[in-house]
């Protein structure tokens, strides 16, 4: 008779924790709510009671569902990935990239029609724009970010995700930050900073979340069963230690209540200036960069299956970009109040930082070398591969236009606007369709997607779109440039500054459209990955992974 | 061992790595803020710059809160066109008491540094309802609701003490009054007006909406844009100070 251990079924130190504290946290929201000074606040209040108490339930349901043991690490022998929280936030990122691509659409087309506005207070553009920012770049970029890193940082390590509920903490937990961040934007709860526009309780909400995705992708990375880290991994861990960093230096604030939504930020006048675009500036160099390079280095060559171009390339690609990348913010205040020896630095560092950039993107282009026929065979392959070129791009108009010369004309233009979605449109945007696109049917063991006809249509309507987009933006946001500076022979200014709003209006329809067509690509992207789960043809029994090491 | 090889420290190790990547972004940050805390430029006194009177930072709230800094700058740099357009370049101090600041990014709107006086009240208010009414081309959002709702200012005593505590230097005296100085700044036959004015020189008192009764939101962003701007007499300003 062989020996059967029944293990009385006990709750985890995370259960027994967590069970608890969502119940308190349920309460005192419940209070908070009661006795909210400000609407907007007691609706947030609400809205945690809530989701506490459905937090706590589910634990407590998924303790009496599972089974005695917790999921083992390895099933014969191969690691038992988590893949549960990854599908979540792959759905995630593909609902709030549809919305935050919708709202986009919307305040473009309010800059065209301004009656659109309805003039209610919740449908103005200075409420509505924050939600497309944080919609697209927090709420579709960050959970993109989350899903492939989680995949990566298990498949390179070859492990299973560290914790047990601590996955699920991060990714429901983030993605209960964008809805309150969301909402409170359009009831009129902001701080008015630039891409740091959750309040104090969002913040501070974050701040948990975020500690604790450091925390299971590093417990990952120390528990891997390789003896490199993957360059892939190098990146995300810069991601998220720096966003960190930024959050915290960027947020300190001074509730008016602790019942209130309103609060105070620490810094004032320059220095507040110039935290806010040390932040804002690095929510793009590692936000938007570092993040989705990690992806460029994880899924490019995994679909190629081409080994990476240079391993020495990305060693100095990832360190230089990560000291140069810190030191840019100041280009966005050029000419300000801001000292002038500031703004030189973070001009010269801008300019250098073309350098690493181009780097990666070369890195990232020859890894290709020997299968560049895949671009024409594989759509997915060459969104991803567009979307390195489009990185490239930017990468060097944005080091041009923080010379100061340029920056004096192109600041508070629609340049500007043009230059950050020619990145996220082109770089991020494709990059994360991409990983998308591989993504699900590897999480849902399917052969391949639905259609990769859908995926073709879904580059040539999105990059149309782009096209559309960035070209628009570079001839109104020069023209208005220009118009501001233009001088009558007189010596007077040729322009009143209405004349150049009037200019830019047939600029604004055509960037709409692009927007419009952008929008419709990510609807036939959600189409098919739909299809892929629901109607895809089931991979069979997985071949055995070939062993190899990580380099 | 070649350099390649003495890169695998960080490979192998985590936590390393994480040192390493902390170490190396620290040093921008690092070099490029610290010296804003304490070089003269950056927190000279300019004569003329004051903390806001209540209903103008009850004001500024509803400026931040609308979101009208993704639209309009409040910083005018020092071009030729610029200066010429919206008047003298923007000090440091004249945005030393902003928390947050509100500099913007994007012109989409004008710059509105110093838009305080250069319209009358009246205009402000048929603009913020219904901007088109005035200004045909405009693209701006109408803002109605700002004119039937009441100003909620119960706490505002509340805020000065937190910009205090943030380092906006509101006296004991400011704060105690704080309620009674904003109803004072609408109503120049209160007889806590002259007070008010000693506590806050240079503050404009008038009924900012034109209509009678308890103060509106648009009372206060009015308020808020008339003072923008006004403070520093540059008649008087000496620009070669900080020269070094």
């Amino acid at each position: 008779m062989t020996h059967v251990s029944i293990a009385s079924k006990q709750m985890t130190i995370g259960e027994a924790t967590l069970f608890p504290l969502f119940a308190v946290l349920a309460f005192l929201s419940l209070v908070a709510a009661a006795l909210a000074h400000d609407a907007p606040f007691a609706f947030h209040a609400s809205l945690a009671c809530v989701a506490s108490l459905a937090a706590s339930f589910l634990i407590l349901n998924r303790y009496y569902d599972r089974p005695a043991d917790l999921p083992p690490q390895e099933i014969d022998g191969r690691p038992n990935y988590n893949f549960g929280p990854i599908k979540f936030a792959s759905v995630a990122a593909m609902f709030w990239g549809i919305a935050g691509f919708t709202v986009g659409l919307i305040i473009a087309c309010q800059l065209a029609w301004p009656a659109l506005n309805l003039d209610l207070p919740w449908t103005t553009f200075g409420r509505l724009r924050p939600l497309h920012t944080s919609a697209v770049i927090f709420a579709f970029g960050g959970n993109v970010l989350i899903a492939s890193s989680f995949y990566v940082v298990q498949k390179s390590c070859r492990t299973r995700l560290a914790g047990d509920l601590a996955p699920w903490f991060v990714v429901l937990g983030y993605n209960f930050f964008i809805l309150i961040a969301g909402t409170g934007y359009l009831l009129g709860v902001t701080q008015s900073k630039e891409y740091a526009e959750p309040e104090w309780y969002a913040d501070f909400w974050l701040t948990i979340v975020w500690v604790t995705y450091l925390l299971v992708f590093l417990l990952t990375l120390i528990k891997r069963r390789e003896p490199h880290i993957f360059v892939a991994n190098w990146f995300y861990l810069a991601f998220i230690v720096t966003i960190a960093v930024l959050h915290l230096g960027n947020n300190p604030a001074l509730p008016v209540s602790l019942l209130g939504s309103k609060s105070y930020v620490a810094w004032g006048g320059v220095q507040d200036a110039m935290f806010q675009w040390w932040y804002g500036h690095n929510a793009v160099g590692f936000f938007l960069t570092a993040g989705f390079l990690a992806i460029m280095y994880y899924f490019i060559p995994k679909r190629a299956e081409r080994p990476i171009y240079s391993y020495r390339l990305s060693i100095i690609h990832f360190w230089a970009l990560i000291f140069l990348y810190i030191w840019a913010g100041p280009h966005h205040l050029h000419y300000t109040a801001l000292p002038d020896w500031a703004q030189t630095l973070g001009m010269t560092f801008s300019v250098m930082l073309w350098m690493p950039s181009w780097g990666g993107m070369i890195n990232g282009l020859m890894t290709l070398s020997g299968a560049w026929d895949k671009l024409r065979t594989d759509p997915v392959l060459r969104m991803m591969v567009v979307s390195v070129a489009f990185y490239g791009m930017s990468t060097f108009e944005g080091p041009m236009m923080s010379i100061k010369v340029v920056n004096s004309l192109s600041h508070y233009t629609d340049w500007t606007i043009g230059h950050v979605h020619s990145g996220a449109l082109g770089w991020v945007g494709f990059v994360s369709f991409g990983a998308l696109y591989c993504l699900v049917p590897w999480l849902w063991n399917k052969k391949s997607l639905y259609s990769l006809k859908l995926v073709n249509w879904h580059f040539w309507i999105a990059t149309i779109g782009i096209v559309l987009y960035i070209s628009a933006m570079w001839v109104s946001g020069i023209l208005q440039g220009l118009m501001w500076r233009a001088y009558t022979s007189l010596g007077f200014l040729e322009y009143s500054f209405i004349e150049s709003v009037e200019a830019m209006h047939p600029f604004y329809i055509i960037r709409a459209a692009g927007g419009a067509l952008f929008l419709i690509g990510a609807l036939i992207m959600a189409v098919n990955l739909w299809l892929t789960v629901n109607a895809g043809e089931a991979e069979e029994t997985q071949a055995t992974a070939v062993l190899q090491p990580a380099e | 061992m070649s350099f390649w090889n003495r890169h695998k420290i960080f490979e192998k190790n985590s936590i390393i790595l994480i040192a390493g990547i902390l170490g190396v972004i620290a040093i921008g940050g690092l070099v490029e803020i610290t010296p804003l805390f304490y070089l003269k430029s950056t927190i000279e006194a300019v004569d003329g710059v004051r903390p806001y009177t209540p209903l103008e930072l009850a004001g500024r709230n509803i400026y931040v809160r609308e979101g009208c800094y993704l639209c309009h700058s409040q910083m005018i740099r020092p071009l030729r066109d610029e200066v010429e357009r919206y008047g003298h370049y923007s000090l440091a101090a004249e945005s030393m008491y902003d928390h947050p600041f509100q500099w913007g990014s994007k012109r989409t709107g004008p710059d509105l540094a110093r838009v305080g006086g250069k319209y009358s009240d009246d205009w402000h208010v048929r603009h913020l309802v219904d901007p088109r009414s005035i200004v045909p081309q405009s693209v701006m959002p109408g803002y109605p609701s700002l004119s039937t709702t009441e100003l909620s200012f119960d706490d505002i005593g509340d805020h000065l003490r937190k910009n205090r505590m943030v380092g906006v230097p509101y006296t004991e005296d400011q704060i105690a009054n704080a309620k009674a100085d904003l109803k004072a700044q609408l109503d120049p036959d209160n007889p806590n007006a002259d007070a008010m004015q000693k506590r806050y020189p240079k503050a404009v008192i008038r009924n900012f909406d034109g209509k009678a009764g308890d103060p509106t939101e648009l009372d206060a962003l009015i308020a808020y844009l008339q003072m923008l701007g006004t403070l520093v007499d540059f008649k008087l300003y000496d620009e070669k100070a900080n020269l070094r």
